[in-house]
């Protein structure tokens, strides 16, 4: 069932690579968040329960639904245009993605240690990575946060698979998701949006040598 | 005591936040300076005691500590020289001195935490306090600058965390406990190989956002330029020592361990990538802070040189980062004073400073000759000793490439100053010039001079520590 979910997840990382409008990355964040409650409902259902109903909290209530309907308020709030006006096309973009997932798969094959599946590593580490490669070809702001955010629930699946072992990890991850994007929305929704109009990295090219 | 000073330390942060009243922030900011002197003392005299659990005062630790309390006490002086000038609102005022303690404590804790996920969160608050004051002048291009420096640091710190992932992987049987630093000095042989590679990478990528290296060195470079010069010159001191730590107490116990070999290469190719990068900017670069902050980067660069090295220079590395947060501190609190007489940061608007300013330039005429490592500069025995590992563990060709290197930097860092000292400024209007008050540079003296004392004459406690610090490394 948790392999299910896991190419579940890593298709949606194929779906956000063609996707063009901001509602739709939006909703792949929400639906990524679910998928996150299943694994880890399924996986760590033998923590003790405080934490484990702390861990599916933070899944399905902040990843799911504050997070996206936040960045909708955001994108209200500061009127930004729908499409998400990618450097590159879409086709491209596919491609490299698919590139991404092919590379961490035979990277993979080099574990020898048995302790964690491989599937867990290859889906965490190509879910990193479309992450990284969505921030550098993508020109709005929201976006570079957009795919923030898909790193961090790649760190959370990396997570998982060793939260029978050091729960503590999962929370500290956790809380390093709940800190860091508060911290990036809120400058983002209170003080970008404020200053700038038609929030875009364009305008923020004026300090460099 | 490490608890007392957290929860004092993070008091009276919170105390400033809230508190509009002139009197009682003076006397909190003076309470904050003398909590921080005792509790390093304190640790001092109780050097290796283990605290609250995850917090020990090693060697390293306190050295640095110590490093950050003689910092600290100019840097909150030239806070309020600088906020005196500007006239700012109050609750401007209340949040930069709020965050610059909440920054001190954090920095304090992070290098004094034994265990890599305590290391960790203290460095995110690090992030949280330094925007704070990036953010301070509030305007587009410290909001740019401020936005950068978040966003950065917000995904070097997710690299850490996978690093840590990695790292609990390559641990033969996982437990809580077992991500400590002396726990992982002590399994290091029997950690697995291929976890370790990728822990390493990713720890390491991750520090580059604070000590300063290629790859993620930008976002310090903005927020360096746009901070206020005291702030500037803890963020290109303290916070850099940050990285340092996480990265050095990684790198003992990379080294101990089956991928010695592995983990020195990637080190000496993010160290010389960085080198070559600060002198391509180096030789551009017309901000006179912009030129620190870049200068910065190139001695990152060659600590990590001497500490991929190894050998004599592990000592050199040491002192080397200990006598660069003074230097490196003190032109930033002179660049303060610069830019009140020329309200410009470019080289273009400044010159002749000789005639405005006869203390301060002789302050920067000292600092410049001290930071490209000339005698009688500490840095220069620190050096020196550093390109001897290089050539001693048979690295020529890198010294070679890297004394160029340095050559061109101390050119065009040379061309800048001695413009900035000597030569007349175009268009600058005398009239309004503001006498600046020579006490001002006291501290940048006494910094100095503590440069040239470590440098050539160290203390034998001080010796003591750095053989302490680099002791786990094998020869």
């Amino acid at each position: 069932m948790t392999n299910v979910l896991l190419i579940i997840f890593t298709i949606s990382l194929l779906y956000l690579s063609i996707a063009h409008r901001l509602i739709t990355y939006i909703k792949i964040l929400a639906f990524q968040g679910v998928l996150l409650f299943g694994i880890a409902f399924i996986e760590l259902i033998e923590i003790n329960a405080i934490n484990l109903t702390f861990v599916l909290f933070e899944t399905i209530a902040v990843k799911a639904i504050v997070i996206p309907l936040f960045m909708n308020y955001t994108m209200k709030r500061n009127r930004i245009t729908r499409d998400a006006e990618p450097f590159v096309p879409n086709f491209v973009s596919l491609i490299i993605i698919t590139l991404i997932i092919i590379a961490t798969f035979v990277l993979s094959n080099s574990i020898t240690d048995t302790r964690i599946s491989k599937i867990y590593f290859v889906v965490a580490l190509s879910t990193l990575f479309a992450g990284l490669y969505i921030i550098v070809t993508r020109s709005k702001i929201i976006t570079h946060i957009i795919g923030y955010l898909v790193i961090e629930n790649g760190v959370f699946i990396l997570s998982v698979a060793l939260g029978n072992e050091m729960p503590v990890l999962v929370n500290l991850g956790i809380l390093l998701d709940i800190f860091a994007s508060i911290f990036l929305l809120g400058v983002f929704a209170n003080r970008i949006g404020d200053v700038l109009k038609d929030v875009d990295v364009d305008q923020l090219k004026n300090l460099k040598d | 005591m490490t608890g007392i000073y957290l929860s004092c330390a993070f008091l009276i942060s919170g105390l400033l936040l809230f508190n509009r009243n002139r009197a009682l922030k003076n006397m909190l900011v003076i309470a904050f300076v003398l909590l921080q002197i005792g509790f390093t003392i304190y640790e001092y005299l109780h050097i290796n005691t283990i605290e609250l659990t995850y917090f020990t005062a090693d060697s390293l630790g306190v050295l640095l500590l110590i490093t950050l309390c003689i910092i600290s006490i100019p840097a909150f002086y030239h806070s309020y020289v600088y906020l005196g000038t500007k006239q700012d609102n109050p609750k401007h005022t209340a949040i930069y001195f709020a965050a610059m303690i909440a920054l001190l404590t954090s920095i304090s804790a992070a290098y004094l935490s034994n265990h890599i996920a305590v290391t960790w969160i203290f460095v995110e608050l690090t992030t949280l306090s330094a925007s704070a004051l990036i953010y301070h002048r509030r305007n587009n291009r410290s909001l740019e600058g401020t936005w950068k420096y978040v966003f950065v640091c917000a995904i070097s710190i997710t690299l850490v965390f996978i690093g840590i992932l990695f790292l609990s992987f390559s641990l033969p049987k996982a437990g809580t406990d077992d991500l400590s630093f002396s726990n992982l000095l002590n399994k290091a042989r029997e950690l697995n190989a291929f976890w370790l590679r990728l822990a390493f990478i990713f720890i390491f990528t991750g520090f580059t956002a604070k000590l300063g290296l290629v790859p993620m060195y930008t976002a310090g470079i903005d927020a360096k330029d746009k901070a206020p010069s005291p702030a500037g010159a803890l963020l290109s001191s303290v916070l850099m020592n940050v990285g340092f730590v996480g990265i050095f107490r990684s790198y003992i116990v990379t080294v101990n361990s089956s991928i010695h070999q592995w983990a020195s290469h990637v080190i000496i190719i993010a160290a010389l990538l960085s080198i070559f990068v600060a002198t391509v900017y180096m030789t551009k670069v017309k901000n006179i802070k912009r030129m620190f902050a870049y200068s910065s980067i190139e001695h990152a660069g060659i600590i990590m040189l001497g500490l991929a090295a190894g050998g004599v220079g592990n000592y050199a590395a040491i002192l080397h980062i200990v006598l660069h947060s003074f230097i490196k501190s003190s032109l930033f609190f002179q660049q303060g004073q610069i830019y009140r007489i020329y309200q410009s940061k470019s080289i273009y608007d400044a010159g002749n400073y000789f005639k405005y300013n006869v203390t301060g330039s002789i302050v920067m005429l000292l600092a410049f000759f001290f930071a490209t490592a000339m005698p009688p500069s500490g840095l220069f025995i620190s050096e020196f000793m550093i390109f001897r590992s290089l050539f001693e563990s048979n690295y020529l060709w890198i010294l070679i490439v890297v004394m160029f290197l340095l050559t061109i930097i101390i050119w065009s860092f040379g061309k800048n100053i001695f413009k900035l000292l000597f030569t007349p400024a175009v268009d600058f209007k005398e009239e309004g010039v503001k006498k600046i008050n020579p006490f001002e540079s006291l501290s940048q003296f006494i910094l100095l001079g503590l440069v040239v004392y470590l440098g050539l004459i160290p203390p034998q406690q001080f010796v003591t520590l750095i053989q302490e610090t680099i002791k786990n490394i094998p020869h």
